[in-house]
């Protein structure tokens, strides 16, 4: 495999990545380690079938959105760049990133990133609300089996209706942002093996 | 209620059993007949006439002498074991204080009884019983149960920590309490150099495992883990050779006969003695593992290979010098991945069980030990020593794991924080072995020895109940928590996506670690030493695989009927207090946040788990299967409507909740060929998608009380051959089954191949295994056949 510092040579657009997600050389080196272990085929990029193998993803409640979550648009392929944009939401929050000049892009690990991110865990259909409808299906999915299908209901009424503002019977992503002001939205989004 | 009367009965049992005790020892310290109260005494018979000898045939007799070791034995034993049970009875006390702390509780009652009923204790523990029975189960166990993977990512900490710090922890403590010995006014001034040096290595051996329990829902983080997991296993094996070692030294009569040569080859003793014994323990692991590949035909035996193998790495290591200690760990540690992986699955749990009780049985023995020789007259008590000792102990500790973790936190990716090093400092709890090692000096070396073992009980008895108490609250303290300001449904709903969100985030990125040296591992040992050492798969007999099928056919009918009719399933109490909800009711939100709470699932825990003491099965086992068997529900009814399962799009009308699932590449290739030897029988099918469904499973106790539970997975390809391989109760890594091209048929479930080594960066080595299911859309298969060909969970 080479010695290590001819590693990063061997990822494409290392420096565009580097710059758009704000990883290491390291970490993208690892994770470009990564992407090809989990690339059977040595096809270049990941299908879905590449991630279901991921034997953890299954017995997650959400493992199946998070796989979907790499392929936006419909697309059936993740490329390495795609793969270390989507990871790049967990990176940890550093202090350096806080005072950033402000005509940059956000970075992709700032906390308004990290809730959008979560926000379309949510809202499947894309249309930037989560209505009472995409809330009880993730209810669905996080929630064991006794608990019954009136119970989910309600539950989900009551999500819904403790966070939509606006009445609109949908939570928008400013609603979703808003409901979730007090908690700890970097750290619980980080890992922090992504430095 | 049933649980009082049995809580009060078990002290009531062990009541009984200490008076039968009392009186069967006094009855045979008289040695006449006894007209003992009979039902106390179960075991008493009456003498008709004992005085002259041949006169009558007697009709009942005595005679205690003959059962006395073996019985006493094991009524120790059985009141350890009734104690630990009462202990576990009251389920918050495990949390509260490590067992340990009742072990010697219950040492000191027998102890105790011993000393009052003036009984001389028969089996006194010596070097030769400890040394060679009591010490092997212990640490045998400890080598066993390691999580590998994480240890050899870790083994450059580790080996600085424990290796490092248990010297400096030696020599630091000797060393300033020889320097204490030399202050005249104490009346220590014939204890020599040697002698303390001595004294601080076997005061030096922890057993921080001890209190792992204790801390467990602090969520410690796993490379914490694994330093006091490391500890534990490595400290004992130096702290014996340096035992031994300074005992060798302290045979060479005159203190100035020692010169630096042999200074220096008491230096190179300790690295060959160490090196050696690891040596020998993996020669033994693999000559184990390779037997068991040709057991398939007697599985009764494989447990007796794995022990005898064992403990005769063990007992070779004792023969040449070599540390034997660290022989077994090696040989238990190398044997592990083979021989789970050759044995059948009920050897499997044969061993696991039986080594958890092996060990448990020493130590019960080694802390009744240790509670008798508390209660006895056998002390010297002398406050200097005592209260410096218990000083000197904490401020080495102090010192070594602050020094030693700064320095490898400099080389460390992931460096130790401040509060992590404060839980391994205050973890140095010590245990049976500083006891141990204490009671079996020579006297005619040490002639204060009584005065060394009254320090070491004095530390041991500190350390175990002070510090075992006190760290759980200290942990927690230690751990950030969340504010305790009630969460509103949201927000409670929100963090628990989130958490589950990370945990799979964190499983796509998988583990990272050193990857070279662990590749060039993983190739070596796929290329040659699986060839060598695993058993060639043959196809089990079918009607193994058709009670494998039977159960899982229940596990999805139960599972599938309780959905569908919601009433069957156990609601909890409080869901049926909320039959009619109203909304914006504050009690009802109550009553929400309860259901939430309660029924959300649970996140996948990365973290180690480990308990000394108990196996017990996992409950997040269940919420695995639910899970799975809710996706495999999903995705045959996505079939059976013949098209992908909608994103956005209601689901079906009947009241089934599915677990979304995205339609699969209908391709069936795409498949490593060396994960499956499946001949690809789409052929006469061609409609039908094949789901690609793979798994992996991997060991790790999640929570408490664990042990390994696994689900294995199967499912029935078309030609017949079953595919089985066993999913385990996450946590961290992708491990691989079974890396044979072969289709492993075979009755058990191949987690064990799956160890944390499978981890590597090669994982196109065929981590996974691919489980093809097929899903006809055509129902009229009826649903047997349906059923047979998905992946289907048991419950072993």
């Amino acid at each position: 495999m080479g010695s290590r510092s001819s590693h990063a040579a061997v990822i494409p657009n290392v420096d565009s990545i580097r710059r758009e997600t704000g990883f290491s050389q390291a970490s993208l080196v690892r994770l470009h380690h990564r992407f090809r272990a989990l690339d059977r085929n040595k096809k270049g990029y990941l299908s879905r079938m590449d991630l279901q193998q991921i034997g953890a993803l299954a017995v997650n409640p959400l493992g199946d959105r998070i796989i979907e979550s790499f392929f936006p648009n419909g697309s059936q392929r993740v490329d390495f760049p795609g793969f270390v944009r989507v990871l790049a939401h967990f990176r940890p929050v550093e202090d350096e990133d806080t005072d950033q000049d402000p005509k940059k892009p956000e970075p992709l690990n700032s906390r308004r990133n990290k809730l959008h991110y979560a926000f379309q865990l949510y809202d499947l259909d894309r249309d930037g609300k989560i209505s009472r409808h995409e809330m009880l299906q993730v209810l669905r999915l996080m929630v064991g089996v006794q608990v019954t299908e009136e119970q989910l209901e309600n539950i989900a009424d009551r999500t819904v209706q403790e966070a939509d503002e606006d009445g609109d019977g949908a939570v928008s992503f400013l609603e979703f942002t808003k409901s979730l002001e007090k908690m700890d939205v970097e750290q619980k989004m980080s890992i922090r093996i992504l430095k | 209620m049933a649980l009082q009367m049995f809580v009060t009965f078990s002290p009531w049992n062990c009541l009984l059993l200490l008076v039968a005790l009392e009186y069967s020892k006094a009855s045979s310290d008289v040695n006449e007949s006894a007209n003992s109260t009979a039902q106390h005494a179960p075991n008493a018979w009456f003498a008709a006439s004992s005085s002259e000898p041949d006169e009558r045939i007697s009709v009942f007799e005595l005679d205690y002498d003959y059962v006395q070791i073996p019985y006493e034995v094991t009524l120790w034993i059985l009141l350890a074991s009734l104690a630990k049970i009462g202990f576990h009875l009251y389920h918050r006390l495990p949390g509260l204080m490590p067992e340990s702390c009742l072990l010697i509780l219950v040492g000191a009652l027998v102890g105790g009884i011993i000393f009052g009923t003036d009984h001389k204790s028969p089996p006194v523990m010596d070097s030769s019983i400890y040394f060679l029975y009591l010490l092997p189960p212990i640490v045998l166990e400890g080598g066993y149960f390691m999580p590998t993977r994480p240890f050899f990512e870790n083994i450059g900490s580790i080996l600085w920590w424990a290796v490092l710090g248990a010297l400096i922890n030696a020599l630091g403590i000797g060393l300033s309490l020889y320097l204490i010995c030399q202050v005249q006014a104490f009346g220590l001034g014939d204890v020599n150099l040697l002698q303390n040096l001595l004294f601080g290595s076997l005061i030096s051996a922890v057993d921080p495992v001890a209190v792992l329990a204790v801390f467990e829902e602090a969520r410690v983080n796993e490379q914490l883990y694994m330093m006091i997991f490391g500890e534990a296993l490595l400290n004992d094996g130096i702290t014996v050779v340096l035992y031994n070692i300074l005992i060798a030294f302290t045979k060479m009569h005159k203190f100035e006969d020692i010169e630096p040569v042999d200074i220096l080859a008491g230096c190179a003793r300790f690295i060959i003695v160490g090196v050696g014994g690891v040596m020998f323990g993996i020669v033994f692991g693999f000559i184990s593992a390779f037997i068991t590949r040709f057991t398939q035909n007697i599985s009764a035996i494989e447990p007796l290979i794995v022990f005898m193998f064992s403990y005769l790495s063990y007992l070779a290591a004792e023969t040449l010098y070599l540390s034997g200690i660290l022989a077994i760990t090696a040989c238990a540690v190398t044997m592990k991945k083979y021989v789970e992986e050759n044995v059948s699955q009920t050897s499997y749990t044969t061993i696991k069980y039986f080594m958890k009780m092996l060990s448990s049985v020493s130590e019960t023995l080694i802390f009744i030990f240790m509670g008798v020789s508390t209660v006895g007259k056998n002390h010297e008590w002398n406050w200097a020593f005592v209260c410096f000792t218990l000083a000197f102990c904490q401020i080495w500790r102090a010192i070594s794991v602050f020094a030693l973790f700064y320095v490898s936190n400099q080389f460390r990716t992931f460096p130790f924080s401040i509060k992590d090093q404060c839980i391994i400092f205050y973890s140095g709890v010590r245990g049976a072995g500083s006891f141990s090692l204490a009671f079996l000096l020579p006297l005619s070396l040490f002639p204060r020895k009584k005065m060394f073992v009254t320090a070491t009980l004095v530390v041991i008895y500190f350390t175990v109940f002070i510090q075992g108490i006190t760290i759980g609250p200290l942990v927690r303290y230690l751990d950030v928590k969340k504010t305790n300001k009630k969460e509103s449904i949201n927000e409670e709903l929100h963090i628990r996506l989130m958490d589950h969100l990370k945990a799979g985030i964190e499983d796509v990125c998988g583990h990272w670690s050193h990857y070279q040296v662990r590749d060039k591992f993983k190739k070596f040992d796929h290329r040659y030493l699986r060839k060598i050492l695993i058993r060639e798969n043959l196809p089990k007999s079918s009607i193994v695989s058709l009670y494998k099928k039977l159960e899982m056919k229940q596990a999805i009918e139960m599972v599938e009927t309780g959905i569908l009719s919601s009433t069957a399933f156990s609601i909890p109490h409080q869901a049926q207090r909320i039959q009619e909800i109203k909304r914006l009711s504050p009690e009802d939100v109550e009553s929400i946040r309860d259901i939430l709470t309660c029924n959300m699932y649970q996140v996948r825990q990365r973290t180690l788990s480990y308990n000394k003491y108990n196996l017990k099965p996992q409950t997040s086992e269940k919420q695995a299967k639910e899970i799975l068997i809710r996706r495999q529900n999903t995705l045959r009814e996505s079939m059976r409507k013949g098209h992908s399962l909608p994103w956005g799009k209601p689901a079906g009308t009947k009241n089934i909740r599915y677990l979304s699932f995205p339609y699969g590449n209908p391709q069936s290739a795409g498949r490593d060929t060396r994960a499956a030897g499946f001949s690809d029988d789409d052929g006469s099918n061609p409609g039908s998608p094949s789901i690609m469904f793979s798994a992996r499973s991997r060991i790790r106790s999640l929570q408490k009380q664990q042990a390994q539970e696994i689900i294995p997975m199967k499912s029935l390809h078309r030609g017949g051959k079953i595919l089985s391989f066993g999913y385990q109760r996450s946590t961290s890594q992708e491990e691989y089954m079974c890396g044979s091209r072969r289709v492993a048929l075979r009755p058990k479930p191949l987690f064990h191949s799956v160890d944390e080594e499978g981890e590597s960066g090669g994982e196109s080595e065929g981590e996974a295994f691919t489980v093809r299911s097929r899903w006809t859309t055509d129902r009229g298969h009826g649903r047997d056949y349906h059923r047979s060909h998905s992946p289907l969970l048991q419950r072993k």
